[in-house]
């Protein structure tokens, strides 16, 4: 099945790598986001996820005891730099992933399904926002129910993370012909159809970041 | 893009650095934490008041602070809401050991991370923290729908109200309840003859025609109800009036008035628009007691003007007219 390779060590070291990654893309994407945000929102989203995820990066990795203990890290990073709506919902996902998974071991589907699953409860209980409101919760909520399907077929790990990037990019593409509900674009009603929500968009790219470096 | 800043992402500490030079001795500013308080908080016994949001709405929230108003206020990043760490840092400041109230308004970044340093702050230091949520822009349906009415123009009459209140020395709970009656009491509609530039966008967050106007926006320049001709400012003038009084009957008792400029518009002009809506609201049996007219909740440069009615009485008269000294409002003292 060639499982061990593909099931990899929870360490700071691969968090981190996942980290600095995602940070590189919301770099070379923040006028995208923000060019996003600008038609439905209020044109701030790419300049604020980019503040956040620059000092996230800023972390060193080697000065936490755990991989948890640098997520949870990164999520009060995020609560503390970004602001907006994203700041609370970013920093909500990162400090349940923490809260969820183990100090050590071996990552496995079941074990990531789980872990994405509490980030979503975060923000579902923080953002208030439900299934087709046309936000973050669209991509991730896809991509959660993908990696669950993946590990309650007995997928690998990296199977797993696969299935949860194509489940939030299917997520994030589904907010194109929704009306918003919550956020500034919810004002827009429906004008707001025919947009990508930004919010869905950069999720989305966390998302494939961990597919791409975590396996 | 055209502005007078250094960098891009100095503009709110570089801004700061500006008050704190020129209020001295009656504003604290923290560059640090980006909130500005009051030079002698905390005051004992009173409730400390605390609001704040994106910057980019001058004079408000931190040309509100001073004696009769805000104790703090805390500074996001353009357009964007503060952290809840520098509510923390506004909450310490300024906690005199009567509880701290804080004044949001309905947006959603500004509501959770409002409530995240509530949490935060009761969970710290024990002190009673509560929160008023300004919600008057008639042009948001409040429904479960959507996010529900934005507080715009009704949040300045909000911190001048409560902040007399406050001053006098009201308790917690006194101060909730008149929020709550401002808040039935007051309605707000906004209309842009131009978008502005966000620093950090660099381009104009929304595209109009040369002959075109949005009615119904809010205050970061998201766009509102509908597109329309310009026309006269007489009609303009109905066009502010009309929906405010389509949602409230505002007949009966006294009214205290607020034509704002968004910051773009000449103040030749708003009055010129204040004149119309006078008559108008004069027309339909409205009186208003109190008036007040100029640029108090801004979107940067934007074009345009906003218009909010507060029904009040006696009491909320007094409160009104109670002495206030800061950069932004200033009478009586």
């Amino acid at each position: 099945m060639g499982m061990l390779i593909s099931m990899p060590e929870l360490s700071t070291r691969l968090v981190s790598t996942w980290l600095k990654d995602y940070a590189d893309v919301i770099n070379e994407n923040t006028n995208y986001l923000t060019d996003l945000d600008r038609q439905i929102g209020d044109a701030d989203h790419g300049s604020n996820m980019s503040r956040g995820m620059a000092a996230v990066a800023a972390l060193d990795p080697t000065t936490f005891p755990d991989a948890p203990a640098l997520l949870k890290k990164t999520g009060m990073t995020l609560v503390s730099t970004v602001g907006g709506a994203s700041g609370p919902l970013y920093g909500t996902f990162f400090l349940r992933l923490g809260t969820s998974l183990p100090a050590t071991g071996v990552l496995d589907a079941a074990m990531w399904a789980a872990a994405m699953k509490a980030g979503l409860d975060g923000i579902v209980a923080r953002g208030k926002a439900s299934l087709g409101d046309k936000t973050l919760v669209d991509c991730l909520s896809t991509a959660v129910d993908a990696a669950q399907k993946a590990a309650d077929a007995g997928k690998s790990f990296a199977e797993a993370l696969a299935a949860a990037s194509k489940g939030a990019d299917e997520g994030r593409d589904a907010t194109v012909d929704m009306i918003a509900r919550r956020g500034r674009a919810s004002y827009l009603g429906e004008r707001s159809k025919g947009h990508l929500d930004p919010g869905a968009a950069s999720m989305a790219m966390l998302i494939d970041s961990a597919a791409r470096t975590l396996a | 893009m055209k502005k007078l800043i250094n960098a891009v992402e100095d503009v709110v500490r570089d801004s700061l650095v500006g008050v704190a030079a020129a209020h001295p001795g009656s504003l604290a500013v923290d560059l640090e934490n980006r909130i500005v308080a009051r030079a002698d908080a905390p005051v004992s016994g009173k409730v400390g008041l605390i609001s704040g949001g994106g910057s980019g709405h001058e004079p408000m929230h931190s040309g509100y602070v001073g004696a009769g108003m805000l104790d703090a206020a805390c500074c996001g990043e353009i357009f964007t809401s503060p952290v809840p760490d520098q509510m923390m840092a506004a909450a310490r400041a300024v906690d005199g050991g009567a509880g701290i109230l804080q004044i949001v308004k309905n947006y959603t970044g500004d509501v959770m991370n409002f409530d995240m340093a509530a949490e935060m702050v009761s969970a710290e230091t024990g002190s009673r923290i509560e929160s008023v949520l300004v919600a008057d822009d008639v042009a948001v349906q409040d429904s479960l729908y959507t996010a529900g009415r934005r507080g715009v123009g009704l949040t300045v009459l909000m911190e001048k109200i409560l902040g007399a209140a406050a001053e006098e020395k009201q308790d917690i709970d006194a101060l909730l309840s008149l929020a709550k009656r401002v808040n039935d009491g007051g309605r707000s509609y906004g209309v842009a003859l131009t978008s502005c530039i966000v620093p950090a966008a660099g381009k104009p967050t929304f595209d109009l025609a040369e002959d075109e106007i949005e009615l119904g926006i809010g205050i970061h320049g998201e766009p509102g109800r509908r597109k329309a001709r310009l026309g006269s400012a007489a009609e303009v003038a109905g066009e502010l009036v009309e929906p405010i009084l389509a949602d409230r009957d505002f007949t009966g008792a006294p009214v205290i008035a607020m034509l704002n400029g968004m910051g773009g518009t000449p103040l030749i002009e708003q009055y010129l628009v204040y004149g119309e809506v006078a008559r108008i609201l004069s027309g339909k049996g409205v009186t208003v007691a109190r008036t007040l007219v100029g640029n108090h909740i801004t979107s940067l440069e934007m074009a345009g003007c906003s218009l909010t009615l507060l029904n009040a009485d006696d009491d909320l008269l007094r409160l009104w007219d109670a002495p206030v000294n800061t950069p932004g409002l200033r009478w009586g003292c």
